[in-house]
């Protein structure tokens, strides 16, 4: 297979670039390790969209994320992803933090970051009710937010595929090697030639761009743990709620997500192996002792799941979003850390203007800019629903009871471009087993649906790729 | 809009039960609404014996159970849809469901039965640490992979919780070919009953390790072993007493919890500590009509009770639909000393007939004294050689006493050790 750009790494960044690659008459294969995309990082983190005071003036990271902020509502419109423009605080339990609070003001004034105030504690406490009453004041981001991160990643490399864009999975890239002004990497999925790479594998980002000679940077992978709680207690926060943040971050948050849950979390550690996401009762501890200054009624009675991911914290602090010191036609999209997400919408514009340096990009005539909608059962009208079995049947079977999911929904799923091949898969595209009883009684059907839609035996169906099996041979 | 007099939610043992009986009681239209592709509940996975001792008097397994009540069903005019959702009910009592034969339906009826069972606690609610690969599920899953699908979720097994689910799969995995490592329980004693104990632990030498929970999970992809460790008497685990153990499987036999959804999106209030509706002696809930019963409504040790329950229901939804229910100023329950929850949580002092009252104790009782008092006064007492959480009790409270009871007063029921 020969191509003209190879994106390595299907989470937010590689998905986003892809799609945006997919605007041009230009040959794009997406390259990824796993049985499916937004599997690293992308699977695991605040989903956040940040106002963009926190990073320093100047910095990429302040340029993005301002930048892909102002993107992100109407990318999200496009492809038909939820997003919630619900505001950010970061809170202030004493005059100092008060201070440092101003200090992220005057910051994210520099970084021309809009609707931002500072505010005492009746307004605190009028807009944020279930705030500490420890809260002396905080600094109100109107313009933050809140987005699903991997439903913005699979629908993003859903339009990438439409768009003609090759998304091959079960990929490892082993080497990269340079022949006759082309790359030839070697994968677990075959040699793959292609005139320019991209290298937005994340924690691996580092490994690859060693492929090429390029050591110019390291990453340190820093593990965050969270807690995610049951849809009863989602509105025990309206903003996204922040402490004062620290040299490891931004602390630890108390915010809703976009599907009414609460997510409490992240620890920051650093850590060896950057595929351990591991929780760790000391980290899920922290969490909630944390938590609970910024909101005393939160408790982990209501905890539906914890879950642990990968931050890609580089060594050079900063994004890294450029050509390879070591290797002309190599770019880096690395070290995308927080604020990631927030950036992704502005990363890929950018990395198309640095691509159009070196590469003719024409633009197609007949790109489709939206995403169809996915069928969601839950929201829809009596009337609606109606005419929707009416068409199709399959609609009309609950398999999900928690969080009322249809068969058809799932069938949807699997075969929707770069659709979903593992039961995880299918969680993340219908929310099928995201409920209360966390698949108890549902993951058995999807199983079998699968099964039936993937042509393989029950027992070759997996959680999430690999050696991730549910079921062995047959019983007595 | 189709209409019909009684609509029963659910037809597992519970809801084939009630609806029986308000047939029996000379109710006319019912229709049973079953989300499952058969009628038989939880019933259907559990091939094991020990069902009926009670009610028939004989040992079944619970497919047989189950079978018998279809068989009466298919006697009569009651309608069963299976593979139907109910998605909602309406402060009129409306019941919207949807299936993929008639799509939508909605359903005008005078009493609706809430009969949905319970479900598994999972494996977040305990915040294990550790990773997220496969090979951990609830014991209720694996039992359906292992009976309904006939395929072997593991080989070698850890158990966390004694619950009777747990306990069952225990034997069920040996049974098939599996290595049982232990049982890991939090408490002290077993959720479960004592007869599964010694059947399915004792009897195959499974361990059943008390004060004992699972900490981490380790694997990156499938489950390749679990840290367990003694919890001390405030149930955290003590450090210095992890121990690995290699295993592919954990199963989770750690509490049921009713499935009240439905209950809730129809704005009923649930009791804190049986989550589940609360109910009068004839299991009508806080809403005129709306009748509860069986798991959904309390956590059952035996179906025979469950089907117990449901008559009771059924006859008090047959009442309401010819009018001839009692609703008078009631009497509230309460258990104290020991004594965890009591359903019903109310009597209606005109009530027309006798009352059991089920409650499950905190801890193990021996040699103990069931006390059941109002305003200070001894109504009945009974004597009890063993007490344990896993096992249902009941007392009995004669109409005659009933009777006598001030409207508004304090039923309590305590166990004196």
């Amino acid at each position: 297979m020969t191509y003209d750009v190879a994106v390595v790494g299907a989470g937010v960044i590689g998905g986003l670039i892809s799609r945006e690659l997919s605007r041009y008459d230009i040959k794009v294969a997406l390259l990824e390790k796993c049985n499916d995309v937004a599997m690293g990082t992308t699977k695991a983190n605040s989903a956040i969209v940040h106002g963009g005071f926190d990073a320093m003036p100047g910095t990429l990271k302040a340029q993005m994320n301002v930048k892909g902020t102002v993107l992100m509502p109407e990318l999200c419109e496009k492809l038909s992803v939820p997003y919630k423009n619900n505001g950010s605080l970061v809170v202030a339990f004493s005059d100092d933090e008060m201070e440092h609070v101003r200090q992220l003001y005057d910051r994210g004034v520099k970084n021309k970051v809009p609707g931002l105030s500072v505010i005492g504690r009746d307004k605190l406490r009028s807009i944020e009710p279930e705030i500490s009453p420890e809260a002396v004041g905080a600094l109100l981001c109107e313009s933050a937010g809140i987005v699903c991160p991997y439903e913005l990643t699979i629908a993003a490399v859903e339009n990438a595929v439409e768009n003609g864009v090759e998304f091959i999975r079960n990929c490892e890239v082993k080497a990269v090697n340079s022949v006759g002004g082309k790359y030839v990497l070697e994968t677990t999925a075959g040699e793959i030639e292609t005139s320019f790479v991209i290298n937005a594998a994340g924690n691996f980002s580092d490994d690859l761009a060693g492929m090429v000679g390029d050591t110019s940077f390291k990453i340190i992978p820093r593990k965050g743990e969270y807690y995610l709680l049951d849809k009863s207690v989602g509105n025990l926060a309206v903003h996204t709620v922040f402490q004062c943040p620290n040299e490891m971050g931004k602390g630890i948050l108390v915010t809703p997500t976009v599907d009414g849950n609460l997510l409490i979390g992240p620890t920051a550690v650093n850590i060896d192996d950057k595929s351990d996401t591991d929780t760790t009762p000391e980290g899920l501890d922290e969490i909630l002792e944390k938590a609970l200054k910024s909101i005393p009624a939160v408790s982990v009675r209501n905890a539906i799941t914890s879950f642990a991911g990968v931050r890609s914290h580089p060594d050079t602090d900063d994004f890294i979003i450029g050509w390879s010191c070591a290797a002309d036609r190599f770019l880096n999209v690395a070290g995308i850390e927080s604020p990631g997400l927030s950036s992704a919408p502005a990363i890929a514009l950018r990395v198309c203007e640095i691509l159009s340096e070196k590469l003719s990009m024409p633009e197609k005539p007949d790109f489709k800019d939206t995403r169809k909608p996915p069928v969601r059962f839950r929201h829809l009208n009596d009337e609606q629903r109606e005419e929707l079995i009416r068409q199709n049947s399959a609609y009309g079977r609950i398999v999900c009871r928690c969080e009322t999911i249809t068969e058809g929904e799932i069938i949807d799923a699997v075969r929707a471009p770069a659709g979903a091949r593992d039961v995880d898969g299918v969680k993340r595209r219908t929310r099928a087993g995201m409920g209360r009883c966390q698949g108890g009684f549902c993951s058995g059907k999807v199983v079998e649906i699968l099964s039936r839609e993937l042509g393989i035996p029950m027992n070759e169906v997996t959680k999430f790729g690999g050696g991730s099996k549910i079921i062995y041979e047959r019983t007595k | 809009m189709l209409n019909y007099e009684l609509v029963v939610v659910g037809g597992g043992p519970a809801g084939m039960a009630a609806a029986l009986e308000a047939k029996d009681n000379g109710v006319e239209k019912i229709i049973i609404l079953e989300r499952a592709q058969t009628l038989g509940g939880i019933l259907e996975q559990c091939i094991h014996t020990g069902f009926g001792l009670h009610y028939f008097g004989e040992e079944l397994s619970g497919p047989e159970y189950a079978g018998r009540f279809i068989d009466l069903l298919e006697k009569t005019d009651i309608e069963v849809k299976t593979d139907t959702m109910v998605l909602d009910i309406a402060s009129d009592n409306t019941v919207t469901a949807v299936n993929n034969k008639d799509g939508l339906l909605r359903i005008k009826t005078k009493a609706v039965v809430l009969a949905m069972g319970c479900r598994e606690r999972p494996r977040g609610a305990l915040s294990i640490a550790g990773s997220r690969c496969s090979g951990i599920m609830t014991a209720g899953t694996a039992q359906k992979y292992v009976n309904i699908e006939g395929y072997m979720p593991g080989h070698e097994v850890v158990i966390l919780g004694s619950g009777d689910i747990g306990l069952i799969m225990a034997r069920r995995m040996t049974l098939e070919g599996a290595k049982v490592k232990m049982v890991c329980e939090l408490m002290p004693y077993s959720g479960g009953l004592t007869r599964n104990i010694v059947q399915c632990l004792e009897d195959f030498g499974i361990p059943l390790k008390l004060s004992c929970t699972v900490v981490a999970t380790h694997g990156k992809d499938r489950l390749e072993g679990v840290t367990i460790a003694k919890v001390g008497a405030d149930l955290k685990p003590i450090p210095g007493t992890e121990e690995y153990v290699p295993c592919d499987t954990l199963l989770l036999s750690v509490g049921l919890i009713p499935e009240n959804e439905l209950s809730k999106n129809t704005g009923l209030a649930l009791d804190r500590v049986t989550n589940g509706p609360s109910v009068d002696e004839y299991r009508e809930t806080e809403r005129a009509g709306v009748f509860a019963c069986g798991n959904v409504l309390q956590v059952h040790d035996l179906v025979d009770y469950v089907t117990e329950e449901s008559q009771i229901a059924g006859k008090g939804a047959a009442k309401y639909i010819k009018g001839e229910k009692i609703s008078s100023e009631c009497a509230e329950t309460h258990g104290e000393g020991g004594v965890r929850y009591i359903v019903p949580q109310r009597i209606n002092i005109k009530t027309d007939s006798d009352v059991k009252l089920y409650f499950r104790v905190g801890a193990v009782f021996e040699n103990a004294k069931i006390v059941v008092e109002c305003d200070g006064a001894e109504l009945l007492s009974k004597k009890k050689k063993k007490l344990t959480p896993g096992e249902m009790e009941y007392v009995t409270l004669k109409q005659a006493v009933i009777s006598q009871l001030p409207a508004g007063s304090v039923i309590t029921v305590r166990v004196e050790a």
